[in-house]
């Protein structure tokens, strides 16, 4: 793990609310740059990330984590006004039509939102016609598909076919337990993950290419 | 009563009547190397779970091969037919491809129990005729496209139109096994409250048998076991009629047998005490 030498980071992977809160406020207020105070946070949230990865921590810890960022960030958003919302890219993400299993797509949107990315989060079932008309909305470097069921394979390949129609150059990234290399080929998909930090390094080496 | 069956062999549950265990282990789902050696059409896994679960007190096999990059129909056949062969436990017949349902019913010799129905038209308009022709049962997760509603009461209202559905097609409301949503704890404090809660209005207003997938409460969190044996000494109270768990977990078929016990619904003790009298250390 990485040894975090800021305070609120640290307070951060720590999960310790109140200190998080405290420091934050703390920063603001000696006229710290808003947007340093949310890369720093998250920092502390990309290491809780790669604990919850390294089991080390767990699903509850990850959604306490999920809960200080939106506290912290419910405080530092009046202070971003005027200056440009930065974030690292848009993502795009839903569960494919015929699976409602939403578990691991939640965790994927928490870990993308603490690396920094701006999700639009379709939700389950979400048949074509729907990313194509977020993808024409919020213009998204990446489209992630998530799927547990084996049977959302045939609608996740329709899904990417329709998409590749109307903007061939998006890049698509599948995530499931069973997802694998054939898999991603056989549905047309550019990229594919297994484990929940997986979507955020995929993201960030897309960004990296563009 | 709900009454499924494998040749001679009847397995009964339902309101009031002892807890019944659906072995969940022939599932690929989460374990790559079963189900890398499925696509390879290699059985044995199958096999060995079949006679595991068995020995370890699971009364109905649940069988999945949803592996993905398979012919599902093939393969949910031959491991029915392998299950048959090698045990005498009733079998679950869990695939989200109806053909594949389709052609598992036709080998299978006895009442299978079908997982799954959902209450969304497409679902209940393909699976309920298949159910209805081959004399099975079913179980209804009451969830539609709009995905698994938080509230029980709404949870109630899916699991009422399954059944209403069913009856249509011609299933008695004894043949629909009604699935309370376990949703992991670690993501949804309420996710317990909210499955206990489905339970005890199902059995309050439906009166059908009910089932779990009890493991899925723990998902993410430490101890798994642990969390998994409380949840179901809770939803054995709380009426649970089936669930389909990991049998081989050491103490859980006795904790079952033992919230029966307390929860009245082993008379006179005497499915506990002959759980003791076959397996005297747990």
């Amino acid at each position: 793990m990485t040894e975090l030498t800021d305070e609120l980071s640290s307070a951060v992977a720590q999960l310790e609310d109140d200190k998080v809160l405290d420091l934050v406020r703390q920063r603001l207020e000696t006229g710290v740059p808003p947007i340093k105070v949310v890369k720093t946070l998250q920092e502390g949230m990309t290491e809780v990330g790669d604990r919850f990865g390294a089991g080390e921590y767990f699903l509850n810890e990850l959604v306490v984590a999920g809960e200080i960022m939106k506290d912290a960030m419910a405080i530092i958003e009046p202070h971003l006004r005027g200056e440009a919302a930065e974030t690292k890219g848009v993502i795009v993400i839903g569960t494919v039509r015929g699976d409602i299993h939403d578990l691991g797509k939640n965790i994927v949107v928490m870990m993308l939102q603490g690396a920094g990315y701006q999700v639009v989060d379709l939700g389950v079932d979400v048949p074509a016609e729907r990313f194509l008309e977020a993808i024409e909305e919020h213009q998204p470097q990446v489209v992630g598909m998530s799927a547990l069921l084996t049977a959302s394979q045939a609608p996740m390949k329709k899904t990417i076919e329709a998409i590749r129609a109307q903007r061939a150059t998006t890049k698509i990234m599948i995530g499931g337990s069973y997802i694998n290399e054939t898999i991603k080929d056989q549905v047309g998909a550019d990229y594919f993950g297994t484990l929940a930090g997986d979507a955020v390094k995929i993201a960030d080496s897309v960004l990296v290419d563009v | 009563m709900t009454e499924i069956s494998y040749k001679e062999n009847v397995v009964r549950f339902g309101p009031g009547l002892p807890t019944v265990l659906i072995g969940e282990r022939i599932n690929p789902t989460g374990r790559r190397r079963f189900a890398d050696a499925l696509r390879e059409g290699d059985l044995t896994t199958v096999k060995t779970e079949a006679v595991r679960q068995v020995d370890a007190g699971a009364d109905i096999l649940d069988v999945n091969v949803g592996a993905g990059g398979l012919d599902e129909p093939a393969t949910l056949v031959a491991a029915v037919e392998l299950v048959m062969s090698t045990v005498d436990a009733a079998i679950c017949i869990d695939s989200s491809d109806a053909s594949a349902l389709i052609a598992a019913l036709d080998v299978y010799e006895g009442k299978a129990l079908v997982n799954s129905v959902t209450a969304e038209e497409a679902s209940m308009a393909t699976i309920l005729p298949v159910v209805a022709e081959h004399g099975a049962a079913v179980i209804a997760l009451p969830h539609d496209e709009h995905g698994i509603p938080a509230d029980p009461r709404e949870r109630l209202a899916h699991a009422a139109r399954i059944v209403d559905a069913a009856a249509a097609a011609g299933i008695p409301s004894t043949d629909v096994v009604v699935d309370c949503l376990c949703m992991p704890v670690g993501a949804d404090q309420q996710a317990a409250a909210r499955a206990l809660e489905t339970l005890r209005l199902v059995r309050a207003e439906l009166g059908v048998a009910t089932t779990a997938g009890a493991s899925n409460i723990s998902f993410g969190l430490p101890e798994r076991p642990t969390l998994n044996l409380a949840f179901l000494a809770m939803a054995i109270d709380a009426g649970l009629a089936a669930p389909i768990t990991d049998v081989t977990v050491p103490g859980l078929r006795r904790l079952c047998r033992a919230s029966d016990v307390l929860a009245s619904r082993d008379a006179r003790c005497r499915r506990y005490v002959a759980d003791y009298r076959r397996y005297p250390s747990q």
